[in-house]
């Protein structure tokens, strides 16, 4: 069998387990819904407002592009790792330089404050 | 002939996981339970009471996820209801379907057969553990999102910057590994473990990689969403975090997600450090111990071996994190975010440059 | 060639609902089933790593962002709104337009410089890996320049609030 096929029949196979599991409550729980039993939780008391709407900071933003920008570096290791030995040191030097430049970027990053968490 | 073994292959490597998930449930609460000086988890029992000793192993092997999938399912009404199904889902299904590329054994030779055990013997599977774990964050911020409690938000959101930054330092120490043996193949990995350096000591990743394990397995750990790591579901602060509106089955499913990384972060410490299925000296033929002693040992016997080699390191690892887990307190999220960027990440990134000038430097320091 | 056909349905059923969806969180978790689809696709065509990158970046990083974004902004699932008469029918004409070229191109016959037969290591990753670090050295650099940008941008446009 082709190993994506074989890979294919996993997924089927988990999904069909997960969503069994998934479901398992709903078939075998009881079912009686109250109006307080339906509500949010938000320490015991009638909840406030809605959440759509709520904000949260900028920070949690800024960690998801610097994941998103070294995240591609790291993408562009896996196949220079891969190959490395043939590349030989003329790869150690082409990756130095890409480095360096994403190097000072975190360097900036960290210099400037925005890894601090306050 | 060839599909019925693929099939088979399929099967056992999900039995693999999802029995380690119980029984990790079990170890988990014994465990704790031990480490904290208590008797702990020992109500149920199969034959009521009529066996000497009560481990309560048959408690949660059995009795907690049967007792969780018999309660009651409730979406809140002001919650997004499909999103609300999706999550739980979401969250496990990447999970699962990465044990198909685990190598559980070298090959089985049955009836003229070779058979490779690896269930989905993909060329680039250190990638795909990679890919699927990226994927594992959407569990987390769609759960967080759909049930519409700003806990669960709070959770969610945490849940997924935690996430993605100490992926970062996951994916550079796989990057180390990769340099050092040359290869996204986790089964070749595990075969060029089972070579000697200097005749004597098996070649596992760890001797060449002893910064890589470590970042491997604190990241593995903070994604795994584990104590010290639990911010996202931490109960002092935001009573459990993304899932603090599921019950139930889906509930339980969450709680298996984590059990289930736990497993791949043990799966991939053992394929990736510590030889995979290698038992040291142990080749094909038998064994061949350095001194030149040698035992030959029927095919059969060897793929049992190693399969069982497999399962104890995989078990050993996954005991080490329950152990941290139970250890360690909470981080603070500062100390967290912190630890994983100017830390984990620089690490990595030394540790990546160090062994690029190694491996030219000496390349018969690596296997090739 | 069945695989195929189910692929892209999916795809396509993806695709729909980051368009049509109102809510603009379906619309990114549509956005996660297209990526995931074509990651499938490049698999199918021989091309694992492209695939698996593809998961890894677009699936797992760049979507989160956008998810992360949305909820930032808090969307409102939006209104349905009556577009101008003109826009309307300019995005007609354009999506007609692209849809034209995009049946025409798939039903001509390959350009005459394409061998019928692929290289055996055709779209592996290490056939891959040697093209872009010895043909394609220059973009690659410039691609760590870009990432600069993007990374001191971001600081620059956040830290501007505060």
């Amino acid at each position: 069998m082709e190993p994506y096929a074989a890979l294919m029949a996993s997924f089927v196979l988990c999904g069909i387990v997960a969503a069994v599991m998934v479901c398992a409550s709903w078939i075998l729980g009881p079912k009686n819904p109250t109006p307080t039993k339906l509500e949010i939780f938000e320490t015991g008391n009638p909840p406030m407002g809605s959440l759509r709407g709520m904000r949260f900071p900028v920070k949690f933003y800024l960690v998801a592009i610097f994941f998103v920008v070294f995240d591609v570096e790291v993408v562009f290791l896996y196949p220079w790792a891969l190959i490395f030995r043939q590349l030989g040191w003329a790869g150690l030097v082409e990756m130095a330089i890409f480095m360096a430049i994403l190097g000072a970027g975190l360097a900036y990053v960290w210099q400037v404050g925005a890894l601090e968490w306050d | 002939m060839e599909v019925f073994f693929s099939l088979a292959k399929i099967v056992v490597a999900f039995v693999i996981i999802l029995q380690l998930t119980l029984l990790l449930l079990w170890v988990e609460r014994k465990g704790s339970a031990l480490i904290q000086d208590r008797v702990g988890a020992n109500r149920a029992n199969l034959f009521g009471g009529l066996l000497p000793f009560n481990l309560g192993i048959v408690n949660t092997w059995m009795a907690d996820p049967l007792k969780l999938f018999h309660k009651e399912d409730i979406v809140p009404t002001e919650a997004d209801h499909f999103l609300h199904w999706l999550a739980p889902f979401v969250a496990i299904v990447p999970l699962f379907v990465t044990f198909a590329v685990i190598p559980f054994g070298d090959v089985l030779r049955v009836g003229g057969y070779t058979i490779d055990l690896v269930a989905a013997p993909i060329p680039a599977s250190v990638l795909f553990v990679l890919a699927m774990a990226s994927l594992a964050v959407y569990g987390v911020v769609i759960g967080g999102w759909a049930s519409n409690s700003r806990y669960s938000f709070l959770g969610g959101v945490r849940g997924t910057a935690q996430m993605i930054s100490y992926e970062l330092a996951l994916s550079l120490s796989i990057v180390s590994v990769v340099l050092t043996f040359g290869t996204f193949d986790l089964q070749e990995i595990a075969r060029a473990q089972g070579q000697l350096i200097w005749g004597v000591i098996p070649a596992w990743g760890v001797f060449y990689q002893p910064v890589a394990l470590i970042l491997l397995f604190i990241a593995g750990m903070a994604e795994s969403k584990r104590a010290p790591f639990d911010l996202p579901e931490a109960e002092s602060e935001i009573v459990a975090g993304f899932f603090t509106e599921y019950s139930g089955s889906k509930l339980s499913v969450f709680m298996m997600a984590d059990f289930v990384e736990i497993g791949i972060v043990a799966a991939l410490v053992t394929t990736l450090f510590f030889g995979g299925w290698q038992v040291p000296w142990l080749g094909r033929e038998g064994f061949q111990f350095p001194g030149g002693f040698a035992i030959a040992l029927p095919s059969l016997v060897v793929t049992l071996l190693q399969f069982v080699a497999f399962l104890v390191k995989l078990f050993v690892f996954c005991w080490l994190q329950i152990l941290v887990r139970w250890s360690l307190p909470r981080m603070r999220y500062d100390h967290l975010m912190a630890f994983g960027w100017k830390r984990l990440l620089p690490l990595g990134l030394v540790n990546v440059g160090l062994t690029a000038v190694l491996v030219l430097l000496f390349d018969g320091w690596t296997v090739k | 060639m069945i695989a195929f056909w189910i692929v892209a349905l999916f795809a396509l059923v993806g695709a729909l609902v980051v368009v049509l969806h109102r809510n603009p969180v379906y619309s990114a978790l549509g956005l996660v089933l297209t990526l995931f689809q074509v990651a499938v696709l490049f698999a199918l065509l021989d091309a694992p790593l492209l695939a698996l990158l593809q998961v890894m970046v677009y699936a797992g990083a760049i979507v989160v962002l956008f998810l992360f974004v949305i909820m930032l902004l808090s969307l409102e699932p939006e209104k349905r709104l009556a577009a101008p008469f003109p826009v309307a029918v300019a995005g007609l004409v354009l999506a007609a337009t692209l849809g034209f070229g995009l049946v025409v191109s798939g039903t001509l016959p390959l350009r005459s410089g394409v061998p019928s037969r692929l290289p055996a290591d055709f779209g592996s990753p290490e056939s891959l890996a040697t093209n872009l670090f010895t043909k394609h050295q220059l973009p690659f650099e410039l691609t760590s320049v870009l990432l600069l940008v993007a990374v001191v941008g971001a600081v620059v446009l956040a830290r501007r609030r505060s």
